[in-house]
């Protein structure tokens, strides 16, 4: 061996001239390691790839002229951008590409920003500076954040966007559920803007518990709440037998009575059985109330609590009391007050209590309640963060009852605790933790939610959004939202519509619900005569809808109250009620106006102006519309209408002022028939 | 030293090669009971669903036998481009003959084929094709202005929530689904009657103008959406991703 070793030192190192031969080979071979590199890199190889490619294509000139080799940089020293993604991804901007299925080359689909103004990373996240595949991709021991899948991309819109875009409906239902299911309540997710993201659901008090149901059904609702409507809001918290029976022995001992929550009624309810289900309807309870069908389908709105089960869950004496006034109870309800009559009061309350389910308490038999157990119901309680949503006598809310979300979407992956299988990246992580929280670890308290697999992505890309780039952000970067307005009326029309809970369904500048037309301009838009009639017996102005307006019974003073303060406070500045006549329009004028409805703007299409023959579905009934609209405001509708209601679907028809004159005048001629029917009544 | 090397590198060799096969065999597919004739789309073709995310509803195709019967415990698999993911991958056909599965379409927009197999009796494959929408950003985006501007009269199907005006209107308009009237308008043509109505084409003035109303870069989406539910697919309708 030895000899062999030095024969080959001879033959390479014998002399010098041999000796400085073969150093020169092995410098010149070490020198040409970085080219070689450079040369056979990923990059090179994709350019090379792409020039092939494009080489059969019809507009090779075009692309052969854009294309620039080498390494290719976006430089964005404002937002700490350095993407060389381009340098692979060489036709991103090419907008002849679209048709090309391979990557790296196709074109970047068309959003609303410029690649060279945001880069790539600031979306896709991943290593922007590094420059081959699984660097820029996936997560390396130098960089941890590997490429967003796509189904979360939404949440990168949401680190500037604060407020809901149309373009990305999965963040905004995101959101939408980080509120609506009480996340917030339990976690604390502070926004950039320096607020707190506040929870929308309306989880009721426990404090008077005991007069609205019992023990049994609470012990039934606590082991599963979807048992008792599939909707339920409140999560499962996986109690077992004993520690249900303790909570609920917890808070019915600990619950006060309420004066006037429970009434027995002096009624007897109607003998007709059809009298409930008819009243049920006419009140338009579905519009915010579901019930489970016999296809088992959900039938109604979902402001309200689904009411399949709910002769389970209520006691008549309080059921009675809350279809009287349900203020008495709790006084921030969404629900309105209706004031109905003793006798339909008995006759909701016989046809709600009838809806039952023989099977949830079937098996739940309790005995009463011992010290220990209330004592130990009590712990539990504050245990399981239940204050965290629901108000209790005697317990307080606690503060940060669970971790705090604020940068969940910039944790450490270091710092995460992943189940064995499951892919080791943030994403996984959230929504495996919402999928089932407490298969992490078995002490978890975070309780199971019956989410779908669609509202989980939703739920993870909204709280990927909440990044350390979103709060670190400049703000003349950021798109803040339209911040929530807490408008309340004032005096004593403001009481009687909280009493009616208008806000539940209709929006007056900037607050409440969106289930009806918006309020901010209804004084200029009605005229007073029919508001009164339309309150004391709201009619149908849109015939495909089925969520309306139900009667609430009012006194004429109470109509009075409520039409004066509408017509006076909810004006609109541009709008002058009396600018315009409501009658009086020549005949010529008329008929003109007719023929520009029926055929150049073709106004049927969407309105039903002549019952008989016009069917439009759309837009609101107009067969009286000359009673209702002031002249004022249909002319200025007519003209402009997204400047009255932003975000109307009537499309603004560029109207020259003459068409909206005769358009005006022919509408404001159709009175109807409403004074003839409000006297037959 | 050789030797050793070469036995080092055989066994090398055989233990990656059986590496994987064991992981091309690990999905362990549920052993067939039955074999049918021909495989049939039930329901869930032509779905549309942003990039990257689950498909609205289900993918349910059924396995037949030679009278067209449903055949059950037939075992079916399921394939797409990269990107798609099937939950599950694979099944056996139930009573009726019906396998069901969750799709989620690739994270690029554009028409994924989505290949479902199964064996018949004398162990040739045979396949069924299936196409589903994926939305990008502007599709996205036309989407949700279809659906707050246009659907109510443009899309003949009805719901509770929300009644359809199509039945309404004495000129029909056409639902954006229809490739073979809406292929042959140019962009160019398709803006117009967006922006100025139906007349601008000689068509309907029930097709009123909403070029003061949607801008011009929302009636590029709308456009863009409607390019890409067309069937048959528009030119524009962005690549087909098939199985590779």
């Amino acid at each position: 061996m030895n000899a062999k070793l030095s024969t080959l030192w001879q033959s390479l190192f014998g002399n010098s001239v041999r000796a400085f031969g073969v150093v020169s080979v092995v410098f010149l071979c070490s020198l040409a390691i970085a080219p070689a590199k450079n040369h056979f890199s990923e990059w090179r190889h994709y350019q090379h790839g792409y020039l092939k490619m494009i080489r059969n294509r019809s507009e090779a000139n075009t692309l052969q002229r854009h294309f620039q080799g080498g390494i290719q940089q976006i430089w964005l020293p404002d937002l700490g951008v350095v993407d060389r993604c381009t340098s692979c991804h060489v036709g991103l901007n090419e907008a002849s590409l679209t048709d090309v299925a391979t990557q790296p080359f196709r074109k970047h689909p068309v959003i609303p920003h410029k690649l060279d103004e945001f880069g790539c990373v600031i979306c896709h996240r991943g290593q922007g500076a590094a420059t081959t595949v699984a660097e820029a991709h996936n997560s390396t021991l130098a960089w941890e954040q590997p490429i967003l899948p796509a189904r979360y991309i939404e949440s990168s819109c949401g680190e500037c966007h604060r407020g809901a875009l149309p373009g990305t409906p999965v963040l905004n239902e995101g959101r939408r559920l980080l509120a609506r299911y009480g996340c917030v309540n339990c976690h604390t997710v502070k926004l950039a803007d320096g607020t707190t993201m506040k929870a929308t659901d309306d989880p009721p008090s426990l404090s008077h518990i005991a007069d609205k149901t019992t023990r049994e059904w609470i012990y039934a609702w606590l082991k599963d709440p979807q048992a008792y409507a599939a909707t339920a809001t409140m999560p499962n918290f996986k109690l077992s037998d004993d520690d249900a029976r303790d909570m609920s022995a917890f808070l019915i001992a600990n619950s006060t009575p309420v004066a006037g929550d429970s009434i027995a009624l002096p009624a007897k309810p109607s003998s007709d059985p059809a009298a409930g289900t008819s009243l049920y309807g006419e009140s338009f309870c579905a519009s915010c109330h579901a019930v489970q069908n016999a296809a088992g389908n959900l039938v109604g709105g979902n402001v309200g609590p689904e009411l399949t089960r709910v002769g389970n869950k209520v006691k008549p004496e309080w059921l009675s009391a809350w279809l009287r006034n349900p203020r008495t109870y709790d006084p921030g309800t969404a629900m309105p007050h209706y004031r109905f009559n003793d006798a339909q009061v008995a006759t909701l309350s016989a046809f709600l209590q009838a809806k039952t389910d023989s099977d949830l308490l079937a098996n739940v038999h309790l005995e009463a309640a011992t010290p220990e157990q209330i004592a130990h119901g009590k712990r539990l309680v504050s245990d399981y963060g239940c204050a965290s949503c629901h108000e209790i006598a005697g317990i307080k809310k606690p503060e940060n009852f669970a971790p705090e979300l604020s940068r969940i979407g910039s944790k450490p992956i270091t710092q995460l605790l992943f189940l064995p299988g499951m892919p080791h990246t943030l994403p996984d992580y959230i929504s495996g933790k919402i999928k089932q929280p407490r298969a992490f670890s078995p002490g978890l308290k975070m309780p199971q939610y019956t989410f779908t697999p669609g509202q989980v992505d939703a739920l993870t890309t909204a709280l990927l959004s909440l990044n350390d780039r979103s709060t670190t952000l400049p703000p003349s970067l950021t798109v803040p939202a339209v911040p929530e307005s807490n408008y309340q009326p004032a005096g004593k029309a403001g009481k009687l519509m909280s009493d009616l809970a208008c806000f539940s369904c209709h929006r007056i500048n900037g607050h409440g619900g969106d289930m009806a037309p918006d309020l901010t301009w209804e004084g200029s838009s009605v005229q007073r005569a029919w508001l009164v009639s339309f309150l004391k017996n709201p009619g149908t102005l849109r015939p495909a809808l089925i969520r309306r307006m139900p009667r609430f019974n009012l006194t004429d003073e109470e109509t009075s109250e409520l039409t004066d303060y509408m017509i006076t406070v909810y004006q609109n500045p541009v709008i002058d009620r009396d600018s315009i006549p409501l009658s009086g329009y020549s005949a010529g004028e008329i008929e003109l106006g007719r023929q520009l409805f029926y055929g150049k703007y073709s106004c049927q299409g969407c309105h039903i102006l002549d019952s008989k023959n016009d069917k439009g579905y759309v837009g609101p009934t107009l067969t009286q519309v000359g009673s209702r609209l002031t002249a004022a405001w249909m002319y200025q509708w007519l003209k402009n209408p997204q400047s009255l209601r932003p975000g109307t679907i009537e499309p603004n028809r560029a109207m020259s002022d003459e068409d909206a004159q005769a358009i005006t005048a022919f509408l404001m001629s159709q009175k109807g028939s409403t004074k003839k029917e409000v006297a037959k009544k | 030293m050789t030797r050793s090397l070469f036995i080092f590198f055989t066994v090398f060799t055989a233990s990656l090669c059986t590496s994987c096969s064991h992981k091309r065999d690990s999905a362990l597919l549920p052993k067939p009971t039955a074999l049918g004739a021909a495989i049939v789309e039930s329901s869930g073709g032509k779905q549309t669903a942003q990039a990257g995310t689950l498909l609205p509803q289900p993918l349910v195709v059924q396995v037949n036998d030679e009278q067209g019967n449903g055949v059950s415990g037939a075992l079916v698999q399921f394939a797409g481009a990269a990107g798609v993911t099937f939950d599950p991958p694979n099944g056996l056909s139930d009573s009726s003959g019906q396998v069901t599965t969750n799709v989620s379409v690739g994270g690029e927009a554009g028409r994924y084929q989505i290949v479902a197999t199964t064996f018949d009796k004398s162990h040739k494959k045979i396949e069924l094709k299936v196409e589903e929408i994926a939305l990008g950003y502007q599709q996205t985006l036309g989407r949700t202005l279809a659906d707050q501007y246009c659907q109510r009269c443009h899309n003949p199907e009805s719901t509770a929530e929300r009644v359809s005006n199509y039945d309404n209107l004495e000129i029909k308009p056409h639902a954006f689904t229809e490739g073979d009237t809406y292929n042959k308008i140019s962009d160019t043509d398709l803006a117009a009657v967006i922006s100025h109505g139906g007349p601008a084409l000689n068509k309907s003035a029930l097709m009123p103008a909403w070029g003061n109303t949607i801008s011009k870069s929302d009636i590029q989406a709308l456009i863009s959406y409607i390019r890409s539910v067309s069937d048959p697919p528009s030119r524009d309708a962005g690549p087909l991703f098939a199985k590779n």
